[in-house]
């Protein structure tokens, strides 16, 4: 699963390697890696905010690794979910000879609360190797849907946070320019988020009556004649 | 007794007399030239430029002219799908052309939709906002079908009368000659249709074929 990603030149471009390195390069720094079930097994790594720029210009900077291109960033909207768990709880049971303590399984449901995540995917133009994935997650999906930005560093990020932030309704603090780009400016929903729902519209259909000619049935009655 | 005149001037061009009237040669002139504007959303586009070429050269009905300006255009040929946020900008091309003007609807995303009808950013056809005289379906239509509509739209030109009550829009002084504008709103365009065009009314000209 987790056979090492191999640029041209050997340069170890696994998850657990990277992290190693960014852990020991920048004090504090806390990554997490995500598993991948899918055939691909691409892994990806998540950044703190506070630690994400810097990271982001080690990974950039680094002689080894020179990720100097981010060729797409996107936006995943993670909405809150229903978790459902089987816990064995103590309890006292009414039983024959009166109550006793015995262990019953219970379902728990907890709400697992969503999240916005900027998906970033580097390459290295110089070593020809990549690429590495990185995900930034904001803290939920209403007033905590900040990120830090990572533009300062790839020049290449700034339409694509701008997209992010268009359609997830995610907000890059330290983008130079964050506003929509592909949705008018007084528009105020973010059409990718899961829970949206597209305005409805009047829609006459043919055989609502409202166009001459296309009474209800008539096309049945003339496939019957 | 509007048959026995054809059948005189038949008679009398056959004689080699020539004789006309002022409607037929008014709209033999304005159907035989017809400049589109230069005009396209998307893919449709390229089919409506590869109608303008030699293969298919839409010169031989007079349209050849396409002119980069609304000013100078009798026909907008809404070629591709039109965005909700370009929606205002086409309708407000279609109001800065001079009467008499037409509009083609070329392909599915003109007419309606088509395959972003259910997106959150498509305008659901043009008719919403402007009067449509041909609509052509297809993804895209083929450049024959295109020069089919421009056909049918010719032989609307040329049926069209210069007085009475059947008279074409630019011939009425208080008929409209532009269209409100639609606004960005902060779910939709608003209004989400103009009244005056659309849905179309039962007494509308456009009939849907059965």
């Amino acid at each position: 699963m987790s056979a090492p990603e191999l640029g041209a030149v050997g340069v170890d471009l696994s998850a657990d390697a990277l992290r190693a390195l960014l852990v020991a390069a920048i004090e504090g720094c806390s990554v997490t890696v995500v598993e991948n079930e899918s055939p691909s097994g691409q892994r990806s790594l998540v950044l703190d905010h506070e630690h994400a720029v810097e990271a982001a210009i080690f990974l950039r900077d680094n002689s080894e690794l020179r990720l100097d291109f981010c060729s797409n960033v996107t936006g995943v909207d993670w909405p809150d979910r229903e978790v459902t768990e089987k816990v064995k709880v103590k309890k006292m049971v009414e039983g024959l000879e009166g109550a006793t303590e015995q262990e019953v399984e219970e379902t728990r449901k907890t709400l697992a609360p969503g999240y916005l995540e900027a998906v970033y995917h580097l390459f290295s133009m110089e070593k020809k190797h990549g690429p590495v994935i990185l995900r930034l997650r904001t803290r939920d999906r209403a007033e905590g849907n900040h990120l830090p930005s990572l533009t300062p560093v790839w020049r290449s990020a700034e339409f694509q946070e701008r997209e992010a932030f268009d359609l997830f309704g995610i907000v890059f603090d330290g983008h130079p320019d964050l506003r929509r780009i592909l949705m008018w400016d007084e528009f105020a929903d973010y059409p990718m988020r899961k829970d949206y729902v597209s305005p409805a519209e009047d829609e006459p259909v043919l055989d609502d009556g409202c166009l001459p000619g296309a009474e209800p049935g008539a096309e049945q009655g003339a496939a019957d004649a | 007794m509007e048959q026995e005149l054809k059948d005189l001037k038949v008679e009398l061009q056959k004689q080699g007399i020539f004789t006309t009237t002022l409607e037929e040669l008014y709209n033999w002139g304005r159907k035989n030239s017809v400049w589109p504007l230069t005009f396209g959303l998307a893919c449709c586009a390229i089919e409506m430029i590869a109608t303008s070429m030699a293969r298919y050269d839409i010169a031989r009905f007079g349209a050849e002219v396409f002119r980069p300006s609304p000013r100078q255009a009798d026909l907008m040929i809404v070629a591709g799908t039109v965005t909700k946020k370009m929606a205002p900008q086409v309708v407000r091309l279609y109001n800065q052309m001079p009467e008499p003007k037409y509009v083609i609807a070329m392909g599915a995303c003109a007419i309606s939709g088509g395959p972003f009808r259910d997106g959150y950013n498509v305008l659901k056809g043009i008719d919403r906002y402007v009067p449509v005289d041909v609509h052509i379906p297809g993804c895209p239509p083929r450049p024959e079908a295109l020069l089919h509509a421009f056909m049918t739209l010719q032989k609307k030109i040329d049926a069209q009368q210069l007085r009475g009550e059947g008279r074409p829009r630019h011939l009425k002084a208080d008929a409209p000659s532009e269209y409100p504008v639609p606004g960005y709103g902060a779910h939709n365009l608003e209004p989400m249709h103009n009244d005056d065009v659309f849905p179309p009314k039962p007494e509308s000209p456009f009939k849907v074929l059965p």
